[in-house]
């Protein structure tokens, strides 16, 4: 008689070994395809699309395969009179894909591509009195990631940061994880950006690591995946989601690496390249990014290390010069 | 309303969509392409439909035009691509310029939710339509019925939770949370409302032997279940574990017929609390007693739950460091415990 634990089985003939080369073909091809409709469909967020592929390449050392003019152009082409960054020509700015935008023009050294100063007046512009962030003008409140663009401009002090604390602190729960707002329910990527906000701001001796580690490290499920929060199934994301988590605030070992890895490994599609979800299911360029990145927190040594707060390239950081606190 | 055609049909030959480019009434508007900018990053093939609606929504945007064919052409936009929220935002624009009927605007946004729950752009507009009607009267309902198709919709509740709270509709909630821990005691969504309500309420300090009572009879039926021990351990956090009287023998009575990983590390949770919050007159030996039941559990989990292996070692570790007596004879906490037992499955009571 066994308990029914929501969990996927990883079939044994499930994809072992990493298959770097042919990620690096799935991505470099995407979104060329003629008749590509998901491609069309997701124009809403191009943006972290393209954030995705190019981070996932320049983890996998294949940067240089995009083109790297076409993307600055397309990235100047999208910000707004008001400072802020569009997902795609003629949609409207928005929160999401200014950080995009900015993450981009960091792995092309290219900041200056934007106006600057416009960037950081559209961000500061959506603080709300209650100290967290609208997405855009309209008010679509949105996950607190305005704090790494500012940041990176050197321009923490235009924004309210006790203001924005004090509001990710009353999205802290009774069991130690974080909600979107106060009261809702704990979940793996809601902690993440929590975790990475109170890295940006040198908060986080107001996390209870041991409790959010265990609660974290809780996610891991038989079959070695994470799941976002608890009876839901595991994916490939939440590896990135909860293990870079875990990272942030020192506990990365309570997870058993091993059983993850193979969780991870099984995710990919060894015909088209990629990763999906979960095992055998169809691919995608999100996934792709958080499985080679997961990875990459693991400790592979074929890819470059990645930086658990920003998901972005550790060398790409120590260029710009921003190194988020960890808890060790 | 003849902006509403989508079809034409004759007896013989099928409906088919009629693009907007082919419509008598659209003819005075230059349709806009899509730009990809001055070096399209990859070529992009739509299919024709798609390029039709938004190349003619882009026009109106670029025209700022407020008008009944504008308001048509967001839905067809939208039935496309639900996630678009330019498109979302231009119809606000448009459901206040024009006075449109904000209870048929509920009619579809209801519609939509409905095919496609998870989609951002539509929770967030629902919200907005339901502030400007200042009317909650139907969400309670229509958020219920949504759980009923999957109830850990995190949009869903989280409208909920913003329902509740604005309008003050806290009356029926517990039993609508009870009811649905009653369908399935394992919803963390439902567990996490419950502590919603009750801390914007009564508060826990009345209610808590009702709810450790609540918790433990749903803990016998299923002894795996994570959500109703994180409640537990969380409601009782603030005061103490080892503040509430005759809880940990309760917990020792439990253990003998419905054993899990979650009962032991509640009990290790309630033997670190007692060391760590030890009245003066408690006796050096008694603690001692105390932290060696815990670091028993901390053995026994390190290889019941080998998953997770590390953090019970840890927690021993640390137990030992903080509350360990100086002498000598103690036995060194192993770090590498008996090679593992397999995970014995615990019997569900139906």
């Amino acid at each position: 008689m066994g308990t029914q634990v929501k969990d996927v089985i990883i079939k044994p003939d499930a994809p072992s070994t990493l298959l770097l080369d042919k990620h690096a073909d799935y991505i470099a091809a995407y979104g060329s395809k003629k008749d590509d409709y998901e491609y069309t469909l997701s124009e809403y967020l191009r943006m972290s699309g393209i954030y995705w592929g190019l981070t996932v390449m320049d983890l996998m050392g294949q940067l240089p395969r995009m083109n790297r003019q076409e993307i600055i152009d397309f990235i100047k082409a999208c910000q707004h009179e008001c400072g802020g960054i569009s997902a795609s020509i003629g949609h409207d700015p928005h929160l999401l894909y200014t950080l995009s935008a900015v993450q981009i023009l960091c792995l092309y050294d290219s900041v200056d591509a934007l106006d600057v100063d416009k960037v950081v007046e559209y961000i500061k512009g959506l603080q709300q009195e209650d100290g967290s962030f609208a997405g855009d003008k309209w008010g679509e409140q949105d996950l607190l990631r305005s704090v790494l663009s500012q940041e990176t401009f050197g321009k923490m002090d235009t924004i309210n940061v006790d203001k924005a604390v004090e509001f990710v602190l009353s999205c802290m729960n009774f069991d130690g994880g974080f909600g979107c707002r106060p009261g809702s329910e704990s979940h793996a990527g809601q902690i993440y950006c929590c975790s990475g906000f109170l890295s940006l701001t040198g908060q986080l001796h107001q996390v209870n690591a041991d409790l959010l580690g265990w609660w974290l490290c809780e996610r891991q499920l038989p079959s070695g995946g994470l799941n976002g929060r608890p009876e839901k199934l595991p994916d490939v994301c939440y590896s990135w989601w909860v293990l870079a988590s875990l990272k942030i605030i020192g506990r990365i070992h309570w997870i058993d690496k091993a059983k993850l890895r193979s969780f991870i490994l099984a995710c990919q599609d060894e015909e088209t390249g990629g990763f999906a979800d979960r095992p055998g299911d169809m691919v995608d360029p999100f996934h792709t990014l958080f499985g080679v990145a997961g990875l990459s927190l693991l400790g592979d040594e074929q890819i470059k290390p990645v930086n658990p707060v920003l998901c972005m390239p550790e060398d790409v950081l120590q260029r710009i010069n921003l190194q988020p606190d960890l808890l060790s | 309303n003849k902006y509403n055609t989508r079809f034409i049909s004759t007896d013989k030959i099928p409906p088919v969509f009629l693009c907007f480019r082919d419509r008598k009434e659209w003819a005075d508007l230059e349709p806009v392409p899509q730009d990809d900018g001055p070096n399209p990053v990859v070529k992009i093939a739509y299919s024709e439909k798609f390029s039709d609606v938004y190349d003619y929504f882009r026009a109106l945007l670029k025209n700022d035009e407020r008008s009944e064919r504008a308001f048509a052409l967001t839905s067809e936009a939208i039935e496309l691509n639900a996630a678009n929220y330019t498109v979302w935002h231009y119809r606000r624009v448009l459901l206040q310029a024009l006075s449109k009927d904000l209870r048929e605007e509920m009619r579809y946004i209801t519609a939509i939710i409905e095919e496609q729950p998870k989609n951002y752009q539509v929770w967030h507009h629902r919200r907005m339509v339901v502030e400007w009607l200042n009317d909650p009267s139907e969400e309670l309902e229509f958020i219920a019925d949504i759980l009923s198709q999957d109830a850990k919709n995190y949009h869903a509740w989280q409208h909920r939770q913003w329902v509740i709270q604005e309008y003050k509709l806290w009356d029926d909630e517990l039993d609508f949370v009870e009811n649905l821990l009653e369908e399935d005691v394992r919803n963390n969504s439902a567990w996490n409302q419950r502590h919603f309500v009750i801390s914007h309420t009564s508060g826990f300090s009345d209610a808590m032997e009702r709810e450790i009572q609540y918790c433990l009879y749903q803990i016998k039926k299923a002894p795996n279940n994570e959500s109703a021990w994180n409640y537990l351990k969380g409601i009782l956090q603030p005061l103490g574990l080892s503040a509430q009287p005759g809880l940990l023998e309760r917990v020792l009575e439990l253990k003998q017929t419905h054993c899990s990983p979650y009962l032991l590390a509640f009990l290790f949770d309630c033997y670190e609390d007692a060391l760590e919050n030890s009245k003066e007159n408690v006796a050096e030996e008694e603690q001692q007693k105390t932290l060696k039941k815990a670091l028993e559990i901390c053995q026994l989990l390190a290889q019941e739950d080998t998953i997770r292996k590390e953090y019970w070692l840890f927690l021993g570790r640390s137990l030992k460091n903080k509350h360990g007596s100086s002498d000598p004879s103690d036995e060194p906490l192993a770090d590498d415990p008996e090679p593992s037992v397999p995970v014995s499955e615990q019997q569900e009571m139906s």
